[in-house]
């Protein structure tokens, strides 16, 4: 029976073999809002949960390109236009000369944009998720591999979505997790 | 970590064997009309065996340049305990022995040396107070000693990673690695001293007025370019043959892909720095090396090097795409192997035709003929020894291999 402040559940594994198997599942069950969790970098887990290629990449470019553009924008207005001072016998405004500083600019928006933009699409820093309230998910750190669907998911069935994970292989335990 | 057992390669590593033989004739054929087409070509025409001497030092240079680049790719993996990299780590040994080739091909330049460095004709330092300055360095008796102690340095180099890699095939023994990786420290930095000297001996005393202290590292950041592209390129070649298959994946491809594109950038971050230097100083000892490149049609070379030899493969390779196709990856890798060898034209060529630049049919025989002698003793070093370092103890790693 679930009630109202159910998060979802929490299914917890021993090895990695199992817990791609179990991911395999519940992505081709279709289910959208639900994470899996281990200790360490297991390779072929974003295939296994069908997980789409990250659009970071595109926000660190915008970010390079933000970053090019304004550190050329700022050395001409500075120095050609605002308050033109010759160098060494140069154009006031002469590109070879700034492309120190561009680079360096786009090297900073582009890397402040990946952290941004990482933190973002992660939802983070989230000062609280109800999956700590499980005294089990803190293996998840050690020795302990687990997947969690969350109620707020579109096909989520109490009943059906529990039958699901029961049925999956190597299952150690399966939790409500209270949000 | 988890046990993993090998899966049987033996049949996609074995050696090229008729697929060598092959490759042995083609690439012979290769030889003979190029080297021979170049040489005829010289022959007939006036000033002809002066233009050859210069487009042999441009052919010489990019397949130094590659066989370089395959040693310092085969240190590069020892240093690092590299685990991705062992399942293209032999062809890369197979190309850094070919530096003994070279050893031989740089004969024609030592000979031609009047020619090609304006410094060796006797009695140019008399009315010269420069080259006079710089005669005790810049002398052929020196200069040919000199070029006996880096191919000694290189060849012995690479004879040791490359026999240390075969005996392992055997055996299997980690005391091969281990030994390997002990003596990739010191001959990185063996390694890092001699490409330098020899790029500012074979390219950049050909005008011995000019200096700069970055160029040789201008000259290693393309030889790490041009061996990635070439192992791109080999790769898929051999897995078009049956070799290789299910050895090399796309997740080698995505790497070598990484470090292609990030030697790009590398190489336009050491070009800016010598031309911005040069440019804000504006000192006319300096920039006349500058001025030459930017008279005349050398302009276009320049701005075709700027073009096609960063902006456009940075934008190409910039993305995760085509790295992980390897089809557009070689076609990007080949790219980079054409504007490898105009780098190094425009390295030499307008020392000797300030006037402007022509290729000819004469430079693409000579290379072409080089490259044909190049590959032909590839292809026999590696008709019967397999094309994996099937004993490394991080081969089941590589083969293992994915990108997080």
């Amino acid at each position: 029976m679930t009630t109202p402040d159910n998060y979802g559940y929490l299914v917890e594994f021993d090895n990695v073999d199992d817990l791609l198997a179990g991911a395999e599942t519940v992505r081709d069950a279709g289910f959208t809002r639900w994470d899996a969790h281990t200790p360490f970098v297991v390779h072929g887990l974003d295939r296994a949960m069908g997980i789409k290629p990250t659009k970071l990449p595109f926000l660190v470019l915008f970010g390079g390109a933000v970053g090019l553009a304004g550190g050329v924008a700022l050395q001409w207005w500075t120095n050609a236009v605002n308050y033109p001072y010759q160098i060494s016998g140069k154009p006031l405004f002469s590109l070879p000369a700034n492309i120190p500083v561009a680079f360096e600019t786009t090297i900073l928006v582009a890397a402040i944009m990946a952290l941004v933009g990482m933190l973002g699409l992660n939802r983070l820093p989230q000062l609280y998720h109800p999956l700590f309230n499980s005294s089990r998910f803190r293996k998840a750190t050690d020795d302990r591999f687990f997947i969690s669907i969350e109620a707020a998911d579109p096909i989520f069935d109490a009943e059906a979505t529990r039958e699901l994970l029961e049925g999956l292989d190597g299952r150690l335990s399966l939790e409500e997790v209270q949000s | 970590m988890e046990q993993t057992t090998l899966p049987d390669i033996s049949t996609q590593a074995r050696g090229l064997e008729e697929l060598g033989s092959r490759i042995l004739v083609m690439a012979g054929v290769l030889m003979v009309i190029g080297g021979g087409g170049a040489f005829g070509l010289a022959m007939t025409s006036e000033g002809g065996l002066h233009r050859l001497a210069e487009t042999y030092l441009v052919s010489f240079a990019y397949f130094l340049s590659l066989a370089l680049g395959a040693l310092f790719f085969v240190l590069l993996q020892h240093l690092t305990h590299a685990g991705w990299s062992v399942v293209v780590r032999r062809l890369a040994e197979a190309l850094s022995v070919n530096v003994v080739l070279m050893a031989v091909l740089v004969i024609p330049v030592v000979l031609n040396m009047e020619h090609l460095y304006h410094w060796a004709h006797p009695g140019a330092a008399d009315h010269d107070a420069i080259l006079a300055g710089k005669s005790a360095f810049l002398n052929p008796q020196f200069f040919t000693i000199r070029l006996v102690v880096y191919f000694a340095i290189w060849s012995l180099l690479a004879w040791f990673f490359f026999s240390k890699s075969k005996s392992q095939d055997a055996t299997a023994d980690p005391k091969y690695t281990r030994r390997m990786e002990a003596l990739s420290a010191p001959g990185m930095i063996l390694f890092a001293l001699s490409i330098n000297f020899a790029a500012f001996d074979l390219l950049m005393s050909v005008n011995p007025h000019w200096f700069s202290t970055i160029f040789g590292v201008y000259f290693f950041a393309g030889s790490v370019v041009v061996i990635m592209a070439t192992l791109v390129v080999l790769a898929a070649y051999l897995q078009r043959q049956g070799r290789l298959q299910g050895i090399v994946t796309v997740e080698h491809y995505h790497d070598l892909g990484k470090l292609l594109f990030g030697f790009v950038v590398f190489w336009a971050y050491i070009a800016f720095s010598q031309y911005m230097l040069y440019w804000y100083g504006n000192i006319p000892e300096e920039t006349v090396w500058y001025l030459t490149r930017q008279t005349g049609n050398w302009t276009g070379i320049s701005l075709a090097l700027l073009f096609g030899h960063f902006v456009i493969p940075f934008l190409v390779l910039v993305s995760r795409f085509p790295k992980r196709r390897p089809r557009l990856l070689v076609l990007a890798a080949l790219w980079m192997l054409a504007m490898h060898w105009l780098d190094l034209y425009y390295l030499v060529g307008p020392e000797f035709h300030p006037e402007g630049a022509s290729i000819g049919l004469m430079d693409v025989l000579c290379f072409l003929g080089m490259g044909g002698l190049f590959f032909m003793v590839l292809a026999w070093r590696l008709r019967k020894i397999a094309l994996v370092p099937v004993g490394d103890p991080r081969l089941a790693e590589s083969l293992a291999f994915e990108n997080s």
